[in-house]
């Protein structure tokens, strides 16, 4: 019988040195609402689980020293969702965090769960790549930082080493005028996985023309992707009717979906043209302070 | 003798449900919650292909593994010959049974049982189903209904020869039956028909989805004595199926019916009890098998998926002449699909003078399909309300006046013989004209549809036993599983009858050797059979009561009445004798006569119809083809709801089946004929925000052949709601989506697909 090792170490060090020393496969938990499923699945079989939760910092909320949110990388989303400025600053990947699981799953859900699980259908990650965030790695080579969209390289993949895992993210200081926003399709209303998913950042200038935006897409490609070529249409532009038929477009474009059970190709592509359509709008009006209230 | 409304004091009542407490704090007893000393742990070693002749199974490596105490394979067990079997809940074959159980010499879909261990770990067991081998040759496969009738379509089973064709068949085939039904001329109704409706729909297979996986824990002791915990809707079902595919005598099995998660048909078979029982036998001590859910979606029975090919002839002015259907059901690996009631179920609601259905039963290889709530009506009358949508639609009718039009009335006959008799069909109908749901105009952006819906409802063999404890208090006892609140209806019944209050009375479900035989909790049957059985013997009880009244009091026993749970002397001639109670009369048993027990078996005749019509309003997002069900309505005959809270509870939770079966419930399969979607996440369930508040509308037409009027109500909730939703859509879109789940893709395709 194959025997399960549990560690919960204290500092960074102690647990880098247990994955850096771990002799099979050893496996990072956060609040474990991947892991534990796929353990209990079978489709896992661990040696090591190091436990992170108990390193000081990697649970709660801050501001860093740029004006910026840091959020620890196992913060459950619960504690994500009740921060107001949070809320107020980055409504996307607040609604983004909050459409995972139930509210039990809730209490335990973390970003960087969801980024390492590295699922191209992860809820949250599309706004994480949208928001520009970065990640701040810790290993045996000490502290880097790795924006969001570099983490993951294929389903279940990433490119942190043995010993790495993340400490942190940073959201870069929020500027006048910007919204973010992230909407999914599913054939449910809740407890599902996206079919499609769609986060979008812009800012705006005063008369509301497009300055700056990202826009990521979730389940159209083996990981989430940043869609430069929809983020093009947007700057310069106000959200006419013609930026709008173009940002569709270029969704389209660069969805590079597969069929399977839970969506065709060919549905995924026109789904992820309507979420982009749908999603812009929602940043836009809340670039320009607009209330409507949550996307969801 | 029947009861009237006016008189009635608990019936219709709303008491907290008996079973409630338990069930919220988690203290309820299910079959996965039994324990033994010295329990072992059983598993199934299940076949990977879809289809596959099992050349050799080798089970040493397991047998030799350290903590292993048992391995079983088809050897294990009896090779019982072809026999038709006289229990469960629609057609099965103990053969075939036993081979579903576990495979003799081929897997018949992804999923069968090959071989089974019990080991003194799950984790031990685990390992050894690994160390199995087994040698498969595999066969082509065929998973489609259609591509089962196929001339060149791969043989399931070489001995099976379509029945209920002339010439006899000469060749083995995947159509395991013909079924058909005529009444009048179809083809000179036809031709007298001056607007004709046309569709073909195809329904998904879908799963009863009981939250509660199947789970038993068995011993088999030294003396041939077996004890068997297990959740079923009937165990003296698994009485009789485990001792047949054991070769046992029954007596020497007694099961004990453990608190139900669920069944909702999918309980009237057997899948783990002989594998536990042969596992107990050989390692000699007690095992206990639990199905994982991806076991549940493998292995066990959905109810079937089907082509319906539709045609409805009518005159202008709404009249139908004439009616025909083709229906193409699955039946799973075995032969057995609900074929029969799907082709009488279609066109029950009508008056219809020329009518042709066939029906055809037909093996593929996926798991055997179980009964699902009223078992193949929803797929007929998805259907056949569709087309009768359509048909109003044509005529420009409105689609409630071409119902009441054509609607079955009491002297109707049927196209499948009987004469429909104390029906309640135009009540509902009328009820729904007077909703308000059905007079408020639908929303700007939504669309509304209406279907109808039938289902037979069934009575036969029940026992009940109403006992007077010492107290006062009673113990009432039924041989009938508790899926649908049952204990509830008992106890008010008794309550009722002897007039005291309900808090006062308890009903249990006795196991197979303290109670008379019982058929399964299945067919809407137990309120109306065992509430009978029940309400007689509670009668029966009374009688007694008097007669020790009347023996203390020295009077003559028609010179005492019973009221309000005492004995009254009838009037002033008989006596001035200070009423007794119950409780009195239980104190004194033991003079009057010993203890105050009556028990009544009884065979049920006369359940009454039920008749269900649905109202849906819905919203489609036209551009990722997700439909919204905005306000739902389901207006049903009950004839008498006893605890009208349970009542509402069967109807809206049909309802919300049917909503999962109409929007996204199916099996998704791999070219290798695997299911890819053994699980909640992907296999789409209704979640409670998908649901809305449906509203449950309860029309009472009693049921003169019950004493309080009953006739089930389990079964007609899930028979419309398909059709309701689709002609909502159609409604809404202009779109008419013949083909289940009427999921966002299908639904944004179609809408492109009409531009």
């Amino acid at each position: 019988m194959s025997s399960l090792s549990y560690a919960a170490p204290t500092t960074v060090d102690e647990a880098v040195k247990l994955l850096a020393g771990a002799s099979g496969l050893a496996k990072v938990l956060s609040g474990g609402t991947d892991l534990l499923v796929q353990l209990r699945a079978g489709r896992l079989k661990p040696d090591l689980i190091v436990d992170t939760k108990k390193i000081p910092g990697i649970i709660g909320i801050r501001k860093g020293s740029d004006g910026g949110f840091v959020i620890g990388a196992a913060t459950p989303g619960a504690e994500v969702e009740a921060n107001a400025e949070l809320n107020a600053a980055w409504p996307g990947i607040v609604e983004a965090l909050d459409l995972i699981g139930s509210t039990q799953v809730q209490g335990r859900c973390s970003l960087a769960g969801n980024l390492c699980n590295a699922s191209p259908a992860a809820d949250s990650v599309p706004a994480l790549f949208a928001a520009g965030a970065i990640a701040v790695v810790v290993g045996g080579k000490g502290k880097r930082e790795v924006p969001v969209e570099q983490i993951p390289t294929g389903p279940g993949r990433t490119s942190l080493g043995k010993d790495e895992f993340i400490l942190e993210f940073k959201l870069p200081p929020r500027g006048a005028r910007s919204g973010d926003a992230y909407l999914r399709f599913i054939p449910r209303t809740e407890m599902d996985i996206a079919v499609v998913g769609c986060g979008i950042n812009v800012t705006l200038d005063e008369k509301g023309v497009c300055t700056a935006a990202r826009v990521a897409l979730g389940a159209v490609s083996p990981t989430v992707i940043m869609v430069p070529e929809a983020a093009q249409v947007l700057v310069g532009h106000t959200l006419d009717a013609d930026t709008l038929a173009k940002l569709d477009a270029a969704a389209q474009a660069a969805a590079k979906p597969i069929t399977d059970k839970r969506g065709t190709v060919e549905y995924r592509k026109k789904v992820a043209g309507v979420l982009a359509r749908r999603v812009a709008a929602i940043a836009f009006d809340r670039a320009q302070g607009k209330t409507n209230g949550k996307a969801h | 003798m029947n009861y009237v409304a006016s008189d009635l004091k608990v019936v219709g009542t709303r008491p907290v449900r008996p079973d409630g407490v338990d069930k919220v704090t988690g203290r309820a007893v299910f079959a996965a919650d039994t324990r033994a000393a010295g329990m072992l742990w059983g598993k199934i070693k299940r076949s990977p292909h879809a289809h596959a002749r099992i050349l050799s199974i080798d089970t040493s490596k397991a047998a030799a593994l350290p903590g292993v105490k048992a391995v079983v394979t088809a050897a294990d067990f009896p090779d019982i010959p072809s026999e038709e079997a006289f229990v469960g809940e629609g057609p099965m074959n103990f053969r075939d049974l036993a081979l579903n159980v576990m495979a003799r010499s081929k897997a018949l879909y992804e999923g069968h049982a090959i071989a089974a261990v019990a080991a003194t770990t799950q984790e031990i067991a685990d390992r050894a189903l690994e160390l199995i081998d087994v040698q498969y040759e595999v066969l082509p496969f065929v998973i489609d209904v259609e591509a089962a009738m196929a001339p060149d379509a791969p043989i399931l089973h070489d001995d099976l020869f379509t029945a209920g064709v002339n010439p006899k068949a000469e060749k083995p085939s995947n159509i395991a039956k013909v079924v058909t039904f005529k009444k009048g001329d179809v083809e000179a109704g036809f031709k007298d028909a001056e607007v004709v409706v046309e569709g073909r729909y195809t329904t998904q297979p879908v799963h009863q989805a009981y939250i509660e996986p199947h789970a038993c824990l068995a011993s088999y002791q030294p003396d041939g004595q077996v004890s068997i915990h297990a959740s079923s809707q009937g165990h003296f079902m698994v009485r009789a199926y485990t001792a047949k595919l054991l070769g046992m005598d029954m007596a020497n099995i007694r099961v004990n019916p453990a608190e139900i998660g669920g069944g909702f048909g999918g309980k009237t078979l057997i899948y783990l009890e002989p594998v536990a029982v042969a596992l107990s036998k050989k390692a000699g001590r007690p095992v206990k098998i639990q199905m994982t859910r991806e076991e549940v979606f493998r292995g066990s029975g959905p109810t079937s998926g089907a082509t319906v090919e539709v045609k409805i002839g009518a005159k202008k002015d709404g009249t139908i002449v004439a009616a025909q259907q083709v229906l193409k059901y699955q039946a799973g690996a075995f032969p057995g699909s609900p074929i029969g009631p799907g082709c009488m179920c279609g066109f029950a609601m009508y008056d219809l003078p020329n009518v042709d259905v066939v029906g055809y039963d037909v093996v593929s290889n996926r798991p055997k399909v179980a009964a699902y709530r009223a078992p193949g009506a929803p797929i007929t009358s998805f259907a056949v309300e569709s087309a009768i949508d359509d048909l109003a639609r044509k005529l420009g009718m409105d689609p409630l006046t071409l119902r009441e039009k054509n609607a079955a009335k009491n002297g109707t006959k049927t196209h499948y013989g009987p004469v429909h008799q104390n029906i309640g069909f135009t009540a509902v109908l009328d009820a729904v004209k007077a909703h308000p749901h059905w007079k408020t105009p639908v929303k700007d952006g939504q669309g509304r549809g209406l279907a109808v819906g039938f289902w037979f409802n069934i009575g036969g063999e029940s026992t009940a036993t109403v006992h007077v404890n010492e107290d006062g208090s009673v113990t009432v006892a039924t041989g009938s599983p508790d899926i649908g609140g049952s204990r509830a209806s008992m106890g008010m019944m008794v309550a009722e009858v002897l007039g005291i209050d309900v808090a006062r009375v308890k009903a249990t479900v006795a196991d197979t050797a303290s109670i008379g035989f019982t058929h399964l909790t299945g067919g809407s049957r137990v309120t109306f059979a065992t509430g009978m059985a029940a309400t007689q013997a509670a009668e029966k009880v009374v009688d007694d009561l008097k007669k020790r009244a009347a023996a203390t009091w020295e009077i003559p026993v028609e010179a005492v009445e019973w009221k309000d749970g005492k004995a009254y002397p009838a009037g002033s001639n008989a006596g001035a004798f200070e009423p007794l109670d119950l409780a009195a009369l239980a104190l004194k048993a033991a003079r009057t006569g010993g203890p105050i027990v009556a028990e009544v078996s009884v065979n049920a005749q006369g359940a009454g119809a039920g008749f269900g019509a649905h109202i849906c309003d819905v919203s489609v997002d036209k551009e990722t083809g997700h439909v919204t069900i905005e306000r739902y309505t389901a207006v049903q005959d009950v004839g008498r709801a006893i605890h009208p809270s349970y009542v509402e509870g069967q109807i809206q939770g049909g309802a919300a089946q049917g909503i999962g079966w109409a929007l996204n419930e199916e099996y998704i399969y791999n070219a290798k004929g695997q299911m890819e979607n053994p699980g909640f996440l992907d296999y789409r369930v209704p979640v409670a925000s998908d649901v809305p508040m449906i509203e449950a509308v309860l029309v009472e037409v009693p049921n003169p052949r019950h004493p309080f009027g009953v006739r089930g109500v389990g079964e007609v909730p899930i028979v419309p709601p398909m059709a309701a939703i689709g002609n909502a859509i159609k409604s809404a879109t202009g779109v008419r989506m013949p083909d289940l789940p009427m999921s966002p893709p299908k639904v944004r395709a179609a809408l492109d697909a009409a531009g």
